[in-house]
């Protein structure tokens, strides 16, 4: 539903933000900057998490029934893997460097509280890198079952570190584990006491974040790798491999896919008492009415909902579990404590709406498959599957979108606001913003390259790269 | 000893272990880039690529641990760093992204022209990468950040100590990585490369100990209060520092290379030691002292827990995979 209408609506939303007298002058750009470097990261954290699941079921089967394609498939995987972990990484350390330089107020206020899960998920993330080192260069060097067991690690750490990153996230929307002395925020130095981390790490909220993100990194990696052989069987290479290569990381997001809707519904529970404000943005419910429609589309302008379709008493049953329980409308909210709503709503409705496709897709593809047809034989199946990749990229990022706009004007709920929390370095963040654009663009292209590069190469039958540094070395 | 204090020097710990190890690995890149042409450069830039592969990323890690630690246990002191010192750590931050992108992509490169491209970016970034780092230590070892931020983001490390701390940064890395690359050249039979390293790092290590040595007369102007530290309490580490050294260049020389690697890795390890016992009790030199910064104690003792978890799950598999690229069967390419 982008019309016109919605464009100009959410930018002025936008300009709204930027004109905000009581915002400090670098908040804009080290949103944005936030927004742009865990964005990115957040998609190869997906592959971290996933990944070497898939490729210990790969490897696993190449050796169980001694295939050598899956055990082909598994090499190249943990080698396309390598790419992504490395850049990965980086990405990953510049979250930390911006966690302190772009919120000094959260961190020095904060950080003793919400810093211990990043303590468990750096040693998480420290078994992975060793385990990632042993199994990569383990090809060929150690002996196969135990070089396989390699794998499990790191897919169990990834698992673990996925969980303290979203405990931190859920602290945030649900903030718990210390007490403050003087709430009141302003100039007086707010006191922070009784401070709980394990509270925090194993804070309530945090376990449905968790899987709902988990689930999320299974289907954003698994339609990722299987749409990779969807192009080649759409290029007409329909041999063995093509067909494996697609079919295991579809089984694992298959069953993501279709778990996702019932995740994120029980996740959604008590929305309404935890952050009324959200649940109102993502509902685009402007008054509280009783029952609530389910609105699809539409934007907000001047407090009036326009362009959307209504489906009567849905609102309701979907986020209240109840016929005619009304959503809170944002008329319940004051409004300083309004988040941009029609980016909030376009980006959960952006996320539901995906999600229910290729969770519709899935279940359409096995159930065709029981009954002996094989969609992969279609041609608009397999564009379809090419394109799920990328859905699920832009359903995850929604949904990130969703969850932290939707948050605003808090970084951590009811107790810090954005502002409160930004440092003072003013217009020279834009600068630093401009100059992360640009790395970042390299390194996408950078790794689009040698990726393409790598299974160009693969394809004429090149098992082992040459070494890339002399002439005479390669051939 | 307080608690704080435990967690500070769990945290210092963590400093230690990068330097030593992913100072190895950053000081390779001073060797690629001064490799030669990429027909003359290829054995020692496979050589370099062999050796920090399986463990860059593992040694990487350091850093964020040392962060984590940092911003969960001290925090007001950690956002006082972060803004005050936000340029040199931008800094060595693009050199981190560059370095480990560029090093995953050339591996990978499909012509000799990209590789090229990346390994430039992977050795230089890697070069300037523990020069910002050191001018950072720098800007708090001189009393250059204060507690609520506000320090000027020039002065705080550009300065006579941060600059030296910079250059003998570098200058470490390369020592190091050196007397590692030596000896994983003779070990897998390269001898005109171990011959031809050898020099070079004999090099390294003689400019950077007159570098350090220098260096001391400057700090002792601009760090009062490091200086006395170092004169003082830290004065056996820095003794055994100069001792350590010493005996890697003698043992070079005589082409021990394995016993090399140990005195090598003493001798840094004693010269960051030597930079924390000398500046302690303070965290923030003149600022703030550790038992002050520190956050809340029911987070010190999680932390404290977390280390000791760290110490038993990380350590035998990280034990593994250096032993693993010691081997025989990893030597063989």
């Amino acid at each position: 539903m982008l019309t016109p209408d919605v464009v100009t609506s959410v930018l002025a939303e936008f300009a709204v933000h930027l004109a905000t007298e009581a915002e400090p002058a670098g908040l804009l750009p080290a949103r944005q900057q936030m927004a742009l470097s865990l964005g990115w990261h957040i998609i190869l954290a997906c592959f971290g998490v996933a990944f070497p699941a898939m490729i210990f079921a790969m490897h696993l089967r190449g050796i169980r029934r001694n295939d050598p394609v899956a055990l082909g498939l598994a090499q190249r995987w943990a080698k396309v893997s390598a790419v992504l972990f490395a850049i990965g990484a980086v990405s990953g350390t510049v979250l930390s460097f911006e966690m302190g330089v772009l919120w000094p107020g959260l961190m020095g206020t904060y950080g003793d509280v919400l810093g211990l899960p990043f303590a468990f998920e750096g040693l998480a993330f420290f078994l992975e890198a060793i385990f990632l080192g042993i199994y990569l260069y383990g090809w060929g060097r150690m002996p196969p079952k135990r070089h396989v067991m390699m794998v499990l690690p790191m897919a169990i750490t990834g698992i673990i570190g996925a969980y303290c990153v979203l405990a931190v996230n859920a602290w945030m929307n649900v903030p718990t584990g210390f007490k403050l002395v003087d709430p009141s925020t302003g100039s007086g130095q707010v006191e922070i006491t009784d401070v709980e981390p394990w509270a925090v790490l194993f804070n309530q909220h945090a376990f449905l974040q968790f899987a709902h993100m988990w689930v999320g990194a299974y289907m954003l990696a698994g339609f990722s790798i299987a749409g990779v052989y969807a192009v080649g069987m759409l290029r007409g290479r329909r041999d063995a491999h093509h067909r494996l290569g697609f079919m295991l990381p579809f089984v694992f997001a298959s069953i993501a896919a279709v778990t996702q809707p019932f995740v994120g519904h029980v996740l959604g529970f008590g929305l309404d008492e935890r952050q009324p404000a959200k649940l109102a943005a993502f509902e685009l419910a402007e008054t509280t009415e009783s029952p609530s429609p389910l609105r699809l589309g539409g934007v907000l302008i001047d407090g009036e909902v326009k362009g959307a379709i209504d489906i009567p008493y849905l609102g309701s049953l979907i986020a209240m579990n109840s016929p005619d329980k009304p959503v809170p409308g944002l008329d319940t909210i004051p409004e300083d404590e309004h988040p941009p709503v029609n980016m909030t709503h376009l980006a959960f409705q952006t996320m539901v709406g995906i999600g229910t496709l290729l969770a519709g897709a899935v279940v359409l593809f096995w159930v065709q498959r029981r009954r002996g047809k094989d969609l992969l034989q279609k041609r608009w199946f397999l564009r379809f599957a090419a394109a799920a990749g990328p859905l699920a990229v832009i359903a995850l990022e929604s949904g990130w979108i969703a969850t932290e706009v939707g948050r605003q004007p808090w970084v951590v709920y009811g107790v810090m606001r954005t502002t409160e929390a930004a440092g003072d370095y003013s217009a020279s963040l834009w600068w630093l913003l401009g100059i992360t654009t640009v790395v970042y663009s390299l390194m996408t292209w950078g790794a689009v390259v040698v990726l393409r590069s790598m299974a160009r190469r693969w394809r004429e039958g090149a098992i082992d790269l040459p070494s890339p540094y002399a002439p005479e070395v390669r051939q | 000893m307080s608690i704080e204090v435990a967690v500070a020097a769990a945290l210092f710990v963590g400093i230690i272990a990068y330097a030593v190890l992913g100072g190895a690995d950053f000081g390779s890149g001073f060797y690629d880039l001064t490799a030669g042409g990429s027909r003359r450069g290829a054995e020692l830039r496979t050589l370099v690529d062999h050796s920090i592969g399986p463990v860059w990323e593992a040694n990487h890690v350091w850093l964020i641990y040392v962060l984590v630690i940092w911003w969960t246990a001290f925090p007001e002191s950690f956002a006082a760093a972060m803004t005050t010192l936000v340029l040199p750590l931008l800094f060595a931050l693009l050199g981190i992204v560059l370095r480990g992108a560029s090093f995953a992509f050339r591996k990978f490169s499909e012509t000799l022209g990209q590789a090229r491209l990346f390994g430039i970016i992977f050795a230089a970034s890697s070069i300037i990468t523990p020069f910002f780092f050191g001018t950072i230590a720098g800007g708090i070892a001189s009393g250059r950040v204060p507690l609520d931020g506000t320090g000027d983001r020039w002065s705080s490390w550009i300065n006579p100590t941060s600059l030296f701390g910079g250059v003998i940064a570098v200058g470490t890395c390369a020592f190091l990585a050196g007397t590692f690359l030596v000896a994983e050249a003779a070990r897998s039979g390269q001898t005109r490369l171990a011959d031809e390293l050898r020099i070079r790092a004999l090099g390294v290590g003689v400019v950077t100990g007159a570098v350090v040595f220098a260096a001391l007369v400057p700090i002792d102007h601009d760090a009062p209060t490091l200086a006395a530290g170092l004169e003082g309490r830290a004065a056996p580490l820095v003794v055994l520092a100069a001792l350590a050294s010493v005996a890697t260049l003698v043992l070079l020389w005589r082409r021990r290379y394995a016993i090399a690697r140990l005195t090598a890795v003493v001798a840094v390890a004693s010269v960051v030691s030597g930079w924390g016992v000398g500046q302690y009790p303070w965290l923030l030199v003149d600022e703030v002292t550790i038992v002050d910064a520190a956050g809340a104690q029911a987070t010190l003792q999680a932390l404290l827990v977390a280390v000791a978890v760290a110490v038993v799950v990380v350590v035998p598999p990280l034990v593994y995979l250096f032993r693993l690229t010691q081997s025989e069967e990893w030597t063989q390419h």
